[in-house]
């Protein structure tokens, strides 16, 4: 039987796990959910440290979409 | 003139100085050969990156202007942590593919990809073209960010006495620059970043501690700036407006020269994956810094005497300077003010860099030289460099202070019209050089027409639809209209007069 050629080197090819890279942009776009002073933390009202919060996710969020891709 | 903060802040100025001819020699190269002079030789890994990048992205005008933002308009100005939150999924799916594809042919800027996968000069210099436009206004006003910390210090006054600092920053600046290319604002984008983190953390950690606590400073704002205007009637108001003042920017962001210098002198793809995940954490202290601007209401700084003066000639671009002065020992504000100063150092670095690589690479190697060599490109490209800071200075001390924050707000709009050209011809060969160019001269003709309408003092611009008003960024509504202009187009000219085979990449390349 003929023996196929090997496949060429691949880099890391994209995974569906991409996708929730897609909720920090409904998290932050969608303005309304979160345009309120309550509830506060920490002195901090909502709006601001909901949207810090975000940062931290979507870091979160990238860098899991990262170690499953390698 | 505050003395103990001006000899600090001299003696970090002197030490980068330093640095930045330093690093001519750092992980050596053939400093006449233009990737090595503009793009580091490709060799940066995933902490230097982090630094470069995060010196590229994060600059003195955005620690100036984002919490003045702020002080001044209340809550809409931190659309920058939305802006900066969407900006790294973007950086983390595309731009390793821009990167592969631009280190398999030798790309040095973006227009080179679209001269590679479209084979279409014009459309090359219209990219070129653009890049260069939006980043000089964005040179000059970090230029402002210096000259708001040399007023913040106490030199005092107008006329070439107080200009003369400034001059001096910029001579250092073009010094380094000139010898060390890319290299010389990688390297001192690490002092940059340790010193901001250090005055950003102790300011959030102190401020509220001397005010009361949080709960005190946020009381002390009048509660229409801390949320948005809930929209009355039909329309989507504060909503919509901030929503495309983040996405638009955040598409825009990567797509200004420098922040593609910085991604291409990256060592490999995970260089760039790595940093998508790491860079974030620059946008925390953004956050925190954007709060500064509430803190600043809190002190009650605009009716301190001492800072009268300083409010008065900057305006709220004087609250993050005037915190600092008031809450810290001189000591400390002059490492917090050469934070500043030398956060204006770096972006303008890599701005004037990225902008003499496209004019070297897309206009003078293109159009006027071609035989060009090594040596000749690259020696054109620090000449460049040159001219185009000595632009800026000459711009922020003989013009008015608007130009520059107008003109930098066309340039966003300018620059998200390089979009298609360039992000989407990294996934699809669909499109039509010439049905890009046209689709790009419209956005550009529509995002103009629409901020002259606001007599270039906003970007805000209000589309009906369906009986519902929609205030927007402008650079979104008019990269819509590119889109949609250069898909269709595409489809017609493809059947008539293809120009698909012109495309010297391949898909590999970008995988």
């Amino acid at each position: 039987m003929p023996v196929p050629a090997p496949p060429p080197e691949r880099r890391p090819r994209a995974h569906i796990v991409r996708l929730v890279l897609l909720a920090p942009f409904v998290g932050v776009l969608w303005v309304p959910s979160y345009n309120a002073l309550t509830p506060s933390l920490g002195g901090i009202p909502f709006f601001y440290w909901y949207q810090i919060l975000w940062v931290v996710i979507a870091a979160a969020l990238t860098a899991l979409v990262f170690f499953i891709e390698r | 003139m505050r003395w103990v903060a001006a000899i600090v802040c001299v003696a970090l100025f002197a030490l980068i100085t330093v640095l930045g001819f330093m690093a001519a020699r750092w992980r050596r190269g053939d400093l006449d050969l233009l990737h090595e002079w503009g793009l580091g030789g490709r060799r940066f890994g995933t902490f230097i990156a982090w630094f470069l990048i995060g010196g590229d992205l994060y600059t003195a005008y955005t620690f100036i202007a984002i919490p003045a933002l702020i002080y001044g308009a209340g809550a809409i100005g931190f659309f920058a942590i939305p802006y900066t939150i969407l900006v790294y999924p973007i950086l983390y799916v595309v731009f390793p593919r821009l990167w592969a594809v631009c280190n398999r042919h030798g790309y040095v800027t973006a227009a080179d990809f679209v001269r590679g996968r479209f084979g279409n000069g014009w459309l090359a210099l219209a990219i070129a073209v653009t890049g260069i436009i939006a980043t000089m206004p964005y040179i000059a006003l970090q230029l402002v960010g210096i000259q708001v910390v040399i007023g913040a210090l106490g030199i005092g006054g107008h006329g070439l006495l107080h200009d003369l600092p400034l001059i001096i920053a910029f001579v250092i600046l073009a010094a380094f620059t000139y010898t060390s290319g890319l290299r010389a604002p990688a390297m001192i984008a690490v002092v940059k970043d340790v010193l901001i983190y250090i005055a950003v953390i102790a300011a959030v950690i102190v401020v509220p501690i001397e005010l009361g606590g949080y709960s005190r400073i946020f009381t002390a704002v009048p509660a229409a700036k801390l949320i948005l205007a809930a929209p009355k009637g039909p329309t989507l108001g504060g909503y919509s407006a901030y929503a495309t003042l983040a996405l638009g920017s955040a598409l825009a962001l990567f797509l200004y020269p420098h922040s593609t210098t910085g991604i291409l002198s990256a060592q490999d793809e995970s260089v760039i994956r790595r940093n998508a995940a790491m860079l974030p954490a620059y946008s925390v202290l953004l956050g925190l810094i954007a709060l500064l601007g509430f803190m600043a209401i809190a002190a009650g700084l605009a009716k301190n005497p001492e800072f009268a003066d300083g409010f008065k000639q900057y305006g709220p671009s004087f609250a993050v300077p005037a915190l600092f002065l008031a809450t810290f020992p001189g000591w400390f504000t002059g490492i917090a003010f050469a934070a500043i100063a030398i956060g204006a150092l770096v972006p303008a670095a890599i701005m004037s860099i990225a902008t003499a690589n496209l004019f070297t690479r897309n206009i003078y190697r293109e159009f006027i030289k071609r035989d060009c060599t090594d040596g000749e490109e690259t020696a054109m490209a620090k000449l460049v460099s040159l001219i185009v800071k000595i632009g800026a200075l000459f711009f922020v001390i003989f013009l008015p202070l608007t130009y520059a924050v107008q003109l930098q707000l066309l340039g966003g709009i300018w620059i998200i019209q390089t979009l298609p050209a360039v992000m989407i011809a990294l996934y699809t060969r669909f499109l039509n050089g010439w049905a890009l160019l046209i689709g790009w001269l419209c956005g550009i003709v529509s995002g103009t027409w629409m901020v002259a309408t606001l007599h270039f003092k906003g970007s805000i611009f209000g589309i009906h639809l369906f009986g519902t008003a929609i205030p927007g960024y402008a650079a979104l509504w008019s990269l819509v209209i590119n889109i949609l202009v250069s898909f269709v187009l595409s489809g017609i000219l493809n059947a008539v007069v293809s120009d698909q085979h012109k495309d010297r990449t391949a898909a590999e390349d970008c995988a």
